[in-house]
């Protein structure tokens, strides 16, 4: 008898462990945008959407990793099932809601901001670097104002200063960290509010894990840990 | 890594330095040199086997095999890198999952492309999304080989394909004369003597691989250069125990060293596989070389 039940815990272990294998959600990030998601020293893959995501999946029961991709390829690696969700600082708009889907937003609309070497520039002029694939690109593109695009944030950072361009328009929160940082760079008071706020990006047919990440937020939400986050990686407004 | 490492703002000079470079995130810098040797010494044959079944097909005697070679030169060779980086990898990595989908869950009755998405059952996954990371990264490691190896293949076939036709045709008659048939006198008279020719062109083309290791990030496998560019990125004191200004500087002249020392041990080995080539050959290198000697 002895003999007989330890193949077939065995099995049922195994075959509970395929069962729950299943569960294991992919987080897709790009690793290059402090404090939402960056690598850490140890290498790993930290900041305000590492925290929130391992915060959500508990809640929602869900195993989740974490892989980096780059931001130009994000979008067609998710809908080709290389992950299942985009936690990356991704805002929602019309452009990206008609490929991918999106759950509610975890942080409110964080309103753009302009970083440049001189406090009085006038951004309708200038020459303004941004992220490429971004709201802000496509924001200077409609205005008609004279763009350069840059793979990373760092990069368009690193334009100004090189005098390639005149300002860098990003999210506040990112400029706000760069600003605090370098004593060379200052934040222009002219503010743009573009872009509805901050989610998870998902395949459209994935209902299941939307519902599920929806709710985890919602919880979230409800009981103030959300902004607690908020507050702790300074990334947005408070809800 | 070290013991002194717990609190790395009181360290300054070397010993910060110590602890700087010993970081996890510079251990993943390190391994990535690994990654891209490992990646180039396995492209290369995979490359040159593409090649060489390309050039041989471009100048078979049977049509449609003609055709085919021709087009796979003329057709990759035309296509830009990373377009086949983007596009032809995420189809590729379709086609297999896709086919494993049909083996392994024939009862599935949705719909394999709904608007955009592309939905397989969660057995037919490449790799299984509940398989530990290191096989996805094997995976989409393999799946650059394997594009890289096309992409080279191509560029490959076409100097094949020129060194074959290189090698004087009065040699062919000779094998034929002497009763060789078409299968002997190419391995045993074409063959061997083409590498003279198709050496200057493939050892270009290897250069050229060696710097195209970028490419590889657009499939999720972190090179040196993303490294080097994420390391060397300016390190704020909030998200980091060593921050730094904007280094990146010196992490590409790093790259440059790599690159140069490289470059400079690829050029001393392909020297002396022209000089071994080249031994008892009646082409031209190889005659100017027996005279000199």
């Amino acid at each position: 008898m002895k003999k007989l039940t330890i193949p077939a815990a065995a099995l049922a272990t195994a075959l509970a462990g395929a069962a729950m294998a299943q569960d294991v959600v992919r987080l897709g990030t790009e690793g290059a945008y402090p404090p939402w998601n960056f690598i850490n020293d140890a290498g790993e893959v930290d900041g305000f959407e590492r925290e929130l995501g391992d915060e959500l999946c508990k809640r929602a029961e869900l195993t989740c990793t974490w892989v980096t991709n780059d931001w130009d390829s994000i979008i067609p690696n998710l809908v080709s099932g290389n992950y299942d969700a985009i936690m990356a600082g991704m805002s929602v708009t019309d452009e990206r809601d008609a490929v991918i889907d999106f759950t509610q937003a975890y942080t409110p609309a964080d309103p753009s901001k302009y970083i440049s070497l001189s406090e009085d520039m006038d951004v309708e002029t200038a020459v303004v670097a941004a992220q490429t694939n971004t709201i802000q690109a496509a924001f200077v593109a409609d205005q008609g104002w004279t763009l350069v695009e840059f793979p990373t944030p760092e990069e368009t950072i690193q334009a100004v200063r090189d005098g390639e361009a005149d300002v860098v328009l990003a999210d506040g929160s990112y400029l706000d960290a760069a600003a605090a940082e370098n004593d060379d760079l200052y934040l222009l008071e002219r503010i743009e509010k573009i872009g509805g706020g901050v989610a998870v990006g998902l395949r459209e047919s994935d209902g299941d894990l939307r519902a599920a990440l929806d709710a985890a937020i919602q919880s979230m939400k409800d009981d103030g840990t959300l902004n607690a986050m908020i507050e702790k990686w300074e990334v947005a407004t408070l809800w | 890594m070290f013991s002194y490492c717990t609190d790395p703002s009181t360290l300054d000079g070397l010993a910060w330095l110590s602890c700087y470079l010993t970081t996890g995130k510079q251990f993943l810098f390190y391994t990535s040199f690994g990654t891209v040797l490992v990646l180039l010494f396995i492209t290369a044959p995979v490359a040159l086997a593409f090649g060489f079944g390309g050039a041989i097909a471009a100048r078979s005697r049977i049509a449609p095999l003609r055709w085919i070679g021709k087009t796979y030169i003329a057709m990759v060779r035309g296509v830009p890198d990373i377009v086949y980086f983007m596009f032809f990898v995420i189809a590729l990595d379709q086609g297999l999952e896709w086919l494993r989908h049909k083996w392994k869950c024939p009862d599935w009755d949705a719909p394999i492309r709904q608007g955009s998405d592309f939905l397989v059952c969660a057995e037919a996954k490449l790799p299984l999304s509940s398989s530990p990371q290191i096989w996805h990264e094997i995976y989409n490691f393999s799946l650059a080989v394997f594009t890289f190896g096309i992409v080279f293949g191509a560029f490959s076939a076409n100097v094949l394909y020129g060194a074959m036709r290189a090698v004087p045709h009065a040699q062919i008659e000779t094998a034929e004369a002497y009763g060789m048939s078409p299968r002997q006198s190419f391995w045993r008279v074409l063959v061997p003597q083409m590498w003279m020719y198709a050496l200057p062109g493939l050892s270009n083309l290897w250069m050229i691989l060696i710097k195209a290791t970028p490419l590889l990030f657009l499939l999720g496998v972190e090179d040196i250069v993303y490294w080097a560019r994420e390391l060397g990125g300016t390190a704020n004191p909030r998200f980091t125990a060593y921050p730094h200004g904007d280094w990146r500087l010196w992490y590409f002249l790093a790259l440059l060293v790599f690159y140069l020392l490289f470059t400079r041990l690829s050029e001393v080995v392909l020297a002396r596989i022209t000089r071994r080539l080249s031994h008892g050959q009646a082409v031209l290198g190889g005659a100017q070389r027996e005279t000199a000697a």
